[in-house]
């Protein structure tokens, strides 16, 4: 079925551009506004569509689905509070740079600017949370714009595209063209770097007597992992990776130095600050990196690789930038580098490993988070798929998690939304039916969209919840705990559901483990069992996190252990 | 236009002011996008000027733009970031040429009249309404010219002003002109400026 030319409503021209832009699972909820499409979607049996129990989900199912694939999600919702509920979800995928198309129904276009009942202005209101909207007003145009907006999500720094569509539209016929060629002449997302600029930087990398690459998200957006061990294994540059960056190299590659910044590794904090050089790779110096800009990293020259020009010098000045595709770069990037050594750097980093050991736990009877992640580390062998929520468990998480296999961490870095964890994991398990994709919940994110457990149920994915449950919001306790002389308030749940009797009631294995005795068998009988699971994992509530450095600090002020 | 919602706060820091031109597609909601980068990322419109580009379906704008130092810089690239946003030049550093126009209102009886037609030929500016009691004018020129016109018209009961903002264009080679822009180091703000990257959130 070619369509080329044909005589289609809008509805179908949507499917059918769907279709070539070669999509295959849309997350979506109807409503009156978007019913027009779901009254044709039965008619393109290649595009799955599962239907989520709340917008939001829908939106972080995308999201999952994206970053784990690197394909573009897409998601459905109908106008007015469908649409809004699609906004945690957009600005989620939009801080950390993830392809999602998302497609709404409209009021008919003559009620538009009326307080329609429904009505939102969505591109309004999605504006600062979106790389880019459209609303269409005509059916002869959706094609053309859905061919953008795909074109926009998935290229250059990647980021969530909103398509609104009146009802009317949806019903309008048009003839369906498709158009070859995108026609942005404001949009020319950068390939390869400026050749200058890579010999400057190759030029940085042989004066550097302690270089160091800090590998971010960019490094899984471009699938630049085997460019990236290519050359730190040419010059033997140690890695350090962000929270987002993680599984950009094997954790346990000798040159692989952990996770840098507020509950960073300590030695990888250290190193970050000890470095005369440090090659950002697609990475953007975030605040909870940097701490205060003024004190982060005085003794280093910086190289920045960033495909997106305004970040460069944005948090922190570049003696050398290099704008571009990282993986085009780091390609012409290697051969400018000669292989060499930097014996010295690199046992001076085993020192500061030995020295702090922050993946030591300390000595006890009772259960904690981190024993809870090690072990699903180990049970894994770090392969699969590793998603969280927001949180302490997020960073228990991020430090314990021993990556294998590239691009199999996924978290909410730059929004920290909670809930991502339950929606999240199962659009990675839709994108890799074939992958063990576990969820480190916190109990607090896990009852922000555990509605989607029903949606998991439906469709039989076999994502593990471990829920790290402290019944309380563990991370904010911290924070009281530490900076508001103990003024708990509004940081404990004391009429926390039973997890087992409500993943029971959605018809999933629910499992509880109180103790370290019972934590590996666990986690195997989950892993047996051919379907979703839900574990409750009883967790000792007064456990911070660390290493900490506080916001907007530095390094000097780094606390390794509780006081 | 103030379009930073925070409370002003003055700052050794300085302000910087930048012209920065925008050849901008004419799709829906481009000036809402600008405005928006604008208002997100912090930055004081000073004036904003939008008009019909030499080419079909393009506009042009002009911005002059006030802010943080180390944030302005970044004006023009975060500009050219937005997809309807085709090129952007930042003219703050280049030979432009720029203008501004004024209407103003002014209370002009039989006695003073001819005063202020005098004034008005100074600044070669033009009369472009008369009424029994006031007359309007026109005026063009850099905003310095503009606005010394205006004070010496005051003494005479200025009723109303309405100013363009400015436009700017690169000049022409060849064309004999000083430099323009300036970026005001170490003066006093009353915009707010960030002291500390960090969110402050969890
Ligand atoms: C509770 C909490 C605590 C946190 N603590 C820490 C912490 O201790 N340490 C830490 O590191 N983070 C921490 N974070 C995460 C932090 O907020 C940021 O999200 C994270 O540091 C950003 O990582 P990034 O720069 O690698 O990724 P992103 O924010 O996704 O940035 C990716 C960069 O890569 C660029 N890029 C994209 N595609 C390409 C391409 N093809 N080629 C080249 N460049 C490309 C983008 O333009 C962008 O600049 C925490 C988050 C939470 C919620
Ligand atoms: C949607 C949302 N609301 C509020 C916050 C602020 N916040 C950050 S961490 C946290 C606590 C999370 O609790 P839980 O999910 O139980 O994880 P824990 O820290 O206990 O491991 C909160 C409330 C947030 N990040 N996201
Ligand atoms: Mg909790």
């Amino acid at each position: 079925m070619s369509n080329e030319g044909n005589e289609l409503s809008g509805a179908q021209i949507v499917c059918e551009s769907l279709v070539r832009e070669g999509v295959d699972v849309v997350f979506g909820l109807p409503g009156g506004a978007i019913l027009p499409l779901y009254g044709v979607l039965g008619q393109w049996p290649e595009l799955r569509h599962i239907l989520v129990r709340h917008e939001q989900g829908g939106a972080h199912a995308a999201d999952g689905y994206a970053r784990s694939t690197g394909k573009v999600g897409v998601v459905f919702a109908t106008s007015g509070p469908g649409a809004t509920n699609l906004i945690t979800g957009l600005a989620t995928a939009s801080m950390d740079s993830a392809p999602v198309v998302a497609i709404t129904g409209q009021v008919n276009r003559a009620a538009i600017g009326r307080d329609a009942f429904q009505e939102t202005d969505i591109t309004g209101a999605t504006l600062p949370v979106t790389k880019h909207n459209y609303l269409v007003m005509r059916a002869a145009d959706i094609a053309r714009t859905m061919r953008e907006a795909f074109h926009i999500a998935r290229t250059g720094r990647p980021g969530p595209v909103l398509i609104d569509i009146p009802k009317d539209v949806f019903q309008e016929m048009a003839q369906f063209d498709w158009p070859e060629e995108v026609d942005l002449p404001g949009y020319n997302p950068p390939g390869e770097g400026n050749i200058e600029d890579v010999k400057a930087a190759a030029k940085l990398i042989e004066e550097a007597e302690r270089p160091v690459v800090l590998a971010g998200h960019g490094v899984l957006i471009s699938k630049a992992w085997d460019e990236l061990r290519e050359l730190v294994e040419k010059a033997e540059i140690p890695v350090i990776t962000t929270l987002l960056g993680i599984s950009g190299i094997p954790t346990a590659h000798p040159l692989s130095v952990g996770m840098p910044g507020m509950h960073g590794h300590a030695y990888a904090s250290l190193a970050l600050e000890e470095a005369d050089l440090i090659i950002a790779a697609g990475a953007r110096f975030d605040d909870r990196i940097t701490g205060d800009t003024k004190r982060f990293a005085q003794k280093s020259k910086k190289i920045h690789i960033d495909v997106d020009p305004t970040e460069i010098d944005k948090n922190v000045k570049a003696n050398v930038a290099v704008i571009g595709d990282l993986k085009a770069v780091l390609r012409q990037l290697i051969p400018e580098v000669s292989k060499s050594t930097h014996t010295d750097w690199v046992r001076r980093i085993e020192h500061l490993k030995a020295e702090h050991p922050s993946l030591k736990i300390r000595e006890t009877d009772e259960l904690l988070g981190q024993h809870v992640v090690k072990t699903i580390s180990d049970v894994t062998g770090g392969k699969g798929h590793m998603v969280t929520g927001v949180g302490q468990h997020q960073m228990w998480a991020a430090q314990f998690w021993q990556s294998a296999e590239p691009n199999n961490w996924h978290t909410s870095g730059g929004l920290g939304t909670m809930g991502f964890e339950v929606p999240a994991a199962m659009g990675v398990q839709v994108g890799n039916p074939d992958s063990v994709v576990w969820s480190i919940a916190g109990d607090g994110g896990f009852q922000m969209t555990m509605s989607e457990l029903a949606t998991v149920k439906e469709n039989n994915l076999p994502v593990k919840y471990a829920i790290l449950n402290n019944n309380m919001l563990g991370m904010i306790t911290q924070w009281q705990d530490m900076m508001y002389d103990k003024g708990f308030y509004a940081n404990a749940y004391t009429g926390n559901p039973d997890f087992v009797k409500l993943a029971e009631a959605f018809g999933i294995l629910g499992l509880r483990c109180t103790s370290q005795d019972d934590l590996e068998a666990t986690i195997r009988k989950a892993m047996e069992h051919d379907g979703p699971v839900v574990i409750d994992f009883v967790i000792r509530a007064d456990e911070n996190v660390y290493p900490m450095i506080p916001a907007g600090e530095s390094i000097e002020q780094l606390i390794e252990e509780p006081a | 236009m103030s379009m930073n919602g925070s409370t002003p706060s003055s700052s050794s820091q300085g302000l910087s002011k930048r012209t920065v031109i925008a050849l901008v597609q004419d799709r829906p909601g481009v000036l809402a996008r600008v405005a928006g980068l604008f208002r997100r990322r912090g930055f004081n419109i000073a004036s904003l000027v939008v008009g019909k580009a030499e080419r079909p379906g393009f506009s042009r704008m002009t911005f002059e733009v006030e802010g943080d130092p180390s944030i302005v810089s970044h004006v023009a690239m975060q500009l050219d970031k937005l997809i309807d946003v085709v090129e952007v030049t930042d003219v703050t550093d280049l030979d432009i040429v720029w203008r501004e126009m004024a209407l103003v209102k002014v209370m002009a009886s039989a006695e003073t009249r001819g005063e202020i037609m005098q004034l008005v030929e100074i600044f070669r500016a033009k009369i472009v309404d008369v009424g029994a009691q006031a007359i309007g004018i026109e005026a063009t020129g850099d905003p310095d010219k503009i606005d010394s016109m205006i004070s010496l018209l005051r003494p005479f009961g200025v009723r109303e002003v309405m100013r363009t903002g400015r436009v700017a264009m690169p000049r022409a080679a060849l064309v004999e002109g000083g430099k323009d822009g300036f970026n005001v180091k170490g003066q006093e703000s009353d915009i707010w400026v960030a002291q500390s990257a960090d969110s402050g959130s969890v």
